[in-house]
């Protein structure tokens, strides 16, 4: 089921309610939880860090979110480009970056992604195909159309996932982006993370048309509201939209429908929604106790799930230890990669 | 009174044009609308149509006639009742050279009225000292600047598969200036790609796919448009060389017409050569002479930074010597002496260096001796050319049609000051384009750019003459 209200569905497109998705193997169901799991607990961490004043600047956490990065990435194949805006963290643990290099640059140390000079907002690896971890709400969407630009030029069926919330929905490159892309039949996921709240304004107090897979309509780029809460929905529908991107169709649109649980930063107090509402999503719609309960319930045993706990939190407090020991940037640093 | 056709202006920066063909002939009738003549600009061939009905009276500029200058009359045409007797009444065709002035009394009914005196200025070849970069004895051909640009895109194409240009009007129409043309031709659509009119998306796609590294070259029809564009060029692909530790740039060209170009207005009216320059990550580069747009353009696809490349409508059509050389490459970085002196130095770019040689000309003959330093990339600045000339002339005068505050003007009397202050006899002059919005009026357009009368009288103050 969806977390926010939903428009009623009338394309062929849109999420039918019919039944479950495909169900995952045990395998998969166990790898969702972990990946999830890291995120969430190194948001955690993260949060913890910038209480203590480790991590400055801004922070912006994924909790709450986490099905939708896991299970996009379930549906990827190697060389498929993935870019975001500033809510980033969870993207990067999701295409494989090494957690102790993220949470080194969020401290500002030597050993982060970025050498210290990015922070939270600004990372990157060509090797993991990431490209950002982009400050500008709504520039990594016409930048994400450009990797799909150079994928359909070198014609290696890879596609990019391009990700932006229902705030930067509103961004006016967005549409400039969807027009070229379908266009020139770019093979581009563009995935609208709908967490209900552009910083502190509701989508239907920004919003005039609240279901964003419509949102290219206008330029015949096919969209689907997805439950972004359920892992298994967002790897289906995310196999579908890449099918459909790698045959040659061009973009397509889908809305994951999330939550946020944290404020929009680690500044926020969130007095635009009451406490029940968080509360609500968390008990009846979180995206790792879902995967959690259907593996108590296929006989998985709580020592196994204890198991990859431990694991998850070994790799986060190592994070911390390594984002809070790694000195910090070479004075020299300052004058290093203006140029190359 | 028989009805003077008059050589049409067909571009807000056109000059003159050749007569190409004729398509109606003496005594034939003439219908308004009617296509009567073909005429080549530098960019393309336009039909001129008859505004006027009567029968054509008089062939004044015969088919194949190069270089007729705006508002020169081309025919007559006579009204019904009228005959060729009549022709005399009509006012005697004037000289047909480019260089001469159209008729007092056809000015008044003139499309678009001959562009300033400064416009006109000479082409940029007449320079003193010879290039550093071009070996003794190359051979040279003469290009316009357009076909410079041309030149060094296509060869770069040619050399490199990841080299491709986009942006509006590239490819069908053959570029908006022309400056594109044929390489839809050569190179296909999959390389040569008209976009949408949509400035902010096509500069953050060719960031994107210059993130992964293509290395695109984006036309903005001209620089006002890329206002638009401004953050993904700034915030995209300026700092991520730097936000990701070095591990993520992008090799990217954006260029087009930058500056003033000719009874345009404010909005299409305006240098940003102070605003590209003021931000590290980016090159800058503004060149004056036909080969040294062709051997930095070559420069800028090559780099693996992203580099502004500032074009001149206004010099578009200019030629110069260009060399003929496989592969001609200009380094950027490095300011070129175009003309030695020793009494005053001027600094400039781009068309203000149009002014600069026009005033060395002018002081030389009061006998002030001008060096005249053409800058050509104003990021990273050549500082150390302009210095050793401050310290051997012990003046300067900066000369730029963009505004003063803030300008490279000022940045460059900063530079002096600060690194041959004990060298100077007198405070650095600048000369500017007037702190307001351009405006239309062709009289108050001319006043409010620079003149090589105001560079002449800069100079001469700093040297207390």
């Amino acid at each position: 089921m969806a977390a926010p209200k939903k428009a009623a569905a009338s394309t062929p497109q849109d999420k039918t309610d019919g039944g479950s998705p495909p169900e995952f193997t045990r395998e998969q169901e166990l790898k969702a939880l972990r990946d999830m799991l890291l995120i969430r607990r190194f948001e955690e961490k993260a949060g913890q860090l910038y209480g203590m004043g480790a991590i400055g600047g801004f922070c912006h956490l994924y909790i709450g979110q986490e099905a939708v990065v896991v299970g996009m990435q379930m549906a990827l194949k190697e060389g498929d480009q993935v870019i975001t805006g500033y809510r980033d963290h969870g993207h990067m643990l999701a295409t494989g970056m090494d957690a102790n290099g993220v949470m080194a640059e969020l401290t500002g140390r030597r050993g982060g992604y970025s050498k210290g000079k990015g922070g939270s907002m600004h990372m990157f690896s060509k090797e993991k195909h990431f490209y950002g971890g982009h400050g500008i709400v709504g520039a990594q969407v016409s930048l994400g159309t450009g990797l799909a630009f150079a994928n359909h030029y070198r014609g290696n069926g890879n596609v990019s996932v391009t990700y932006f919330g229902d705030g930067a929905a509103n961004q006016g490159q967005v549409y400039e982006s969807f027009n070229m892309a379908e266009l020139w039949k770019l093979p581009v996921i563009f995935v609208i993370e709908n967490n209900r709240y552009a910083m502190g304004t509701s989508v239907s107090r920004a919003s005039a048309q609240q279901d964003f897979s419509k949102r290219g309509a206008s330029f015949n780029i096919p969209g689907k509201q997805v439950d972004g809460m359920d892992v298994r929905a967002v790897k289906a529908a995310g196999e579908e939209a890449a099918a459909w991107c790698r045959a040659g169709k061009g973009p397509f649109i889908l809305e994951m429908q999330t939550y946020r649980y944290r404020g929009h930063s680690m500044s926020d107090p969130a007095k635009y929604r009451t406490r029940e509402e968080v509360e609500k999503v968390r008990h009846d719609q979180d995206p790792i106790e879902q995967v959690r309960n259907r593996l108590l319930a296929a006989k998985v045993s709580e020592a196994d799930l204890k198991a990859i706990d431990a694991e998850v939190r070994d790799i986060v407090n190592a994070s911390a230890d390594f984002a809070q020991h790694d000195p910090e940037p070479d004075a020299a640093e300052l004058w290093t990669d203006v140029y190359r | 009174m028989p009805i003077q056709v008059l050589m049409p202006a067909l571009s807000p920066t056109m000059e003159k044009g050749n007569l190409a063909k004729w398509l109606k002939k003496e005594g034939e009738t003439i219908k308004s609308g009617d296509v009567i003549a073909e005429i080549e600009t530098d960019k393309a061939t336009m039909e001129v149509e008859a505004t006027d009905e009567g029968t054509l009276g008089k062939i004044l500029i015969p088919e194949g006639t190069a270089d007729v200058a705006v508002n020169t009359p081309i025919a007559t045409i006579l009204a019904d009742g009228e005959s060729a007797a009549d022709l005399a009444k009509a006012p005697a065709p004037a000289a047909k050279a480019a260089e001469s002035a159209p008729p007092a009394a056809a000015k008044a009914e003139a499309p678009a009225p001959k562009p300033s005196e400064i416009k006109a200025a000479p082409a940029p070849q007449a320079v003193a000292e010879p290039d550093p970069e071009v070996p003794a004895g190359t051979e040279m051909v003469t290009q316009t600047i357009r076909e410079a640009l041309r030149d060094a895109m296509a060869e770069e194409m040619r050399r490199d598969a990841d080299v491709f240009v986009m942006g509006e009007e590239v490819a069908e129409y053959q570029g908006a200036y022309k400056v594109t043309q044929g390489l839809l031709q050569e190179f296909g659509a999959k390389r040569v790609i008209d976009t949408p009119i949509t400035e902010h998306g096509f500069a953050g796609v060719g960031v994107g796919a210059a993130m992964t590294g293509l290395k695109p070259i984006v036309e903005f029809m001209t620089f006002n448009f890329a206002m638009q564009a401004i953050d993904q060029i700034i915030n995209s692909a300026a700092k991520t060389l730097y936000m990701s530790g070095g591990q993520m740039g992008c090799s990217i060209v954006f260029r087009g017409p930058n500056g003033a170009a000719a009874r345009v207005a404010a909005q299409h009216s305006q240098d940003y050569s102070s605003w590209y320059s003021n931000i590290p990550g980016l090159k800058v580069v503004a060149p004056f002479s036909a080969a040294d747009y062709k051997g930095l353009l070559k420069a800028a696809i090559r780099d693996p930074n992203p580099v502004i490349f500032l074009e001149n409508e206004v010099l578009y059509g200019h030629t110069g010597e260009v060399p003929k050389l496989d592969d001609f490459v200009i380094p950027i970085g490095k300011a070129r002496i175009v003309r030695a002196g020793s009494h005053v130095t001027i600094i400039s770019w781009s068309n203000g260096m149009t002014y600069a040689l026009k005033a060395a000309d002018e002081l030389a003959k009061d006998g002030i001796e001008a060096e005249v330093i053409d800058l050509r990339t104003l990021r990273p600045m050549d500082t150390e050319t302009i210095v050793n000339s401050v310290k051997k002339t012990g003046r300067a005068v900066t000369v730029e049609e963009g505004w003063a505050q803030s300008g490279v003007g000022a940045e460059i009397a900063a530079r002096i000051m600060e690194n041959a202050f004990d060298y100077l006899d007198a405070p650095v002059a600048r000369v500017s384009g007037k702190d307001v919005p351009m405006p239309y009026a062709s009289n108050l357009e001319k006043l409010a750019l620079p003149s090589a009368a105001e560079v002449v009288e800069a100079a001469k103050a700093v040297c207390y003459r």
